[in-house]
């Protein structure tokens, strides 16, 4: 996927991808480091229908939502000859109890037999985390079991 | 003494607090508050409705201070690598935008009969577009993804080039060198910035490390001691203090910069709101009535003009004809560099003083059509294409 670089003399940078559906969606990123979130027009590709501005963590969620697709489909694709065995992926919420806590406290395996196989932040992919991995709200877990296992799973997240 | 004291300290407080007042307004309505500034500067002052007397001294050195910093944040805006990426990209059309947006200000001084000094002056008041106006214009209206942007940007940058080889020029025919003396002021001033720009792409980091402070305060007072001494030498040495406060912007570079940026910014806006404010004052508002048609039709002209350069450079670069005449009415708005470059001539005497009064009247009609212009830009064309529709 060809990323468009373009230097905006006195404010900052745009990186936006053209779509299949011929839309263009990028970021401006400001000196400051303030990031906008920009899509383009339909009708007017050079112009935009929308710059919303997000803060660091707002944009590193969004970037794990729509990276963590990718990632599970190929899991997925990787367990398709075992059935009964699932992918899914679970966000750790602000009001999480496991919002600073470690991996290990949630005893995902003992109470749920489900694996936490990666966790996705801030766009960089965390591979089979460690117990002592400590889970911060925007967190992206990729999640691996039965499907009881799985909905058992939200819960701990949820409420403990 | 006492009581002048307290003359002048209530005469500058009313004008800071009436310069807030108008740029509350100017917040409210969209619009920059240049043109509000020049508008109370013509107030009050020579021929106006009071004469503020008391604070002529400080207002005089607050306003050439203003010029400094202006200059000083222009050359900080940019850092030198997109100086350079920023030349090589864009030179056709920056030459584009010399030759329409130059020219018309100087055939209209020429037509007044303001001479070869007039002219030259005029011209880079007609050229140069506000780059603080458009860049607000193209953030306020959330345009900063659109593909049209770097074309603006680009442009704005080869101008900021531009100034730093005609201030220069600029300086010395305004003191009465001949057209010889002119050409070898020519030479100096891009061999000067060649230089500035080969320094700080190559020991910017050493120029920034001699400023940079983790302190605010010593950062703050080494930034403001470094720009005055570098202005004041420059303008011992005949070469105006603005290119040496330019100059110096240019070389210092990347997270300095930006730091030095943000910490000067409120001080800009307070003595640059002093040198509109002067320059307001020191023309006499009943200049300005036999000016007025000559300024309309220059307006008329340069908005036509701007237009064309920013649609010609954004066909260049694959945008379409919506954005094309976006990027052109974009560039419209001249302002603080005009107003900057009216003040250097009149302030050397070497011009007429008709010159300031269209200066005048030139940037206030500029600067508050500009950003309306930007915004209709888009409608007008979509009424254009109902009305007529183009082929595509």
């Amino acid at each position: 996927m060809k990323v468009e670089e373009t230097p905006l003399p006195g404010i900052g940078v745009r990186k936006d991808i053209v779509t299949a559906s011929g839309r263009r969606i990028g970021t401006v990123t400001q000196r400051d480091g303030e990031t906008e979130l920009i899509v383009s027009r339909a009708d007017d590709p050079d112009a935009c229908l929308a710059s919303i501005p997000l803060t660091s963590e707002e944009a590193s969620t969004l970037g794990n939502l729509l990276g963590a697709h990718q990632l599970v489909a190929q899991l997925t694709e990787a367990h398709r000859d075992l059935p009964g065995v699932n992918t899914r992926q679970f966000l750790v919420e602000v009001d999480s109890p496991y919002d600073g806590r470690k991996l290990g406290d949630t005893k995902m395996r003992t109470r749920s037999s489900v694996s936490i196989v990666a966790v996705l932040r801030r766009g960089q992919v965390q591979a089979s985390p460690t117990p002592d991995f400590v889970l911060g709200s925007g967190d992206l877990l990729v999640a691996v079991g039965t499907s009881e296992g799985l909905d058992t799973a939200a819960e701990i997240l949820r409420g403990g | 003494m006492g009581s002048h004291s307290a003359l002048v300290l209530i005469e500058l407080g009313a004008v800071f607090f009436g310069l807030g007042i108008l740029a509350r307004l100017a917040g409210r309505i969209g619009l920059s508050p240049i043109p509000l500034y020049l508008v109370g500067g013509l107030f009050f002052g020579h021929g106006g409705l009071i004469e503020l007397d008391g604070v002529a001294e400080f207002s005089e050195i607050a306003s050439e201070i203003g010029v400094v910093l202006l200059l000083l944040l222009l050359g900080l805006e940019y850092t030198a690598g997109e100086l350079v990426t920023g030349l090589r990209q864009s030179w056709m059309a920056g030459v584009l935008d010399i030759v329409l947006n130059f020219l018309p200000g100087v055939l209209i001084a020429l037509v007044l009969g303001w001479g070869g000094i007039g002219a030259f002056v005029l011209g880079g008041v007609t050229y140069i577009s506000s780059s603080g106006i458009v860049a607000k214009v193209l953030s306020d209206l959330g345009r900063l993804g659109n593909r049209e942007t770097p074309v603006v940007l680009s442009l704005l940058v080869f101008e900021d080039l531009a100034m730093a080889v005609y201030l220069p020029i600029l300086t010395t025919v305004l003191a009465g060198v001949s057209f010889a003396g002119g050409l070898q002021a020519v030479g100096i001033s891009l061999v000067v910035v060649t230089i500035v720009l080969v320094v700080a792409l190559r020991f910017g980091a050493t120029v920034s490390a001699v400023v940079d402070s983790k302190d605010r305060e010593v950062f703050l007072l080494t930034l403001i001691g470094g720009a005055l001494l570098v202005a004041g030498l420059a303008s011992a040495m005949q070469v105006s203090a603005a290119v040496g406060a330019f100059l110096l912007g240019i070389a210092i570079s990347g997270a300095t910069a930006t730091n030095a940026a943000r910490l000067l910014e409120p001080l800009r806006d307070l003595f640059a709101a002093v040198f509109f404010v002067v320059f307001g004052l020191n023309t006499d508002p009943a200049t300005i009535p036999p000016v007025l048609g000559y300024a309309l039709l220059l307006a008329l002209i340069t908005t036509i003009t701007k237009v064309a350069t920013g649609w010609w450079a954004a066909k260049r670069q694959g945008v379409g004809r919506l954005g094309r005449a976006r990027a052109g009415a974009a560039l419209i708005a001249r302002g603080e560099f005009s107003i900057v470059i009216a003040g250097l001539a009149v302030a050397s005497g070497a011009v007429t003083e008709e010159l300031a009064a269209l200066a005048t009247a030139y940037v206030l009609l500029m600067a508050v059509f500009g950003p309306i212009a930007a915004r209709l830009a888009e409608p007008a064309m979509n009424l254009f294409r109902r009305s007529v529709p183009l082929p595509v």
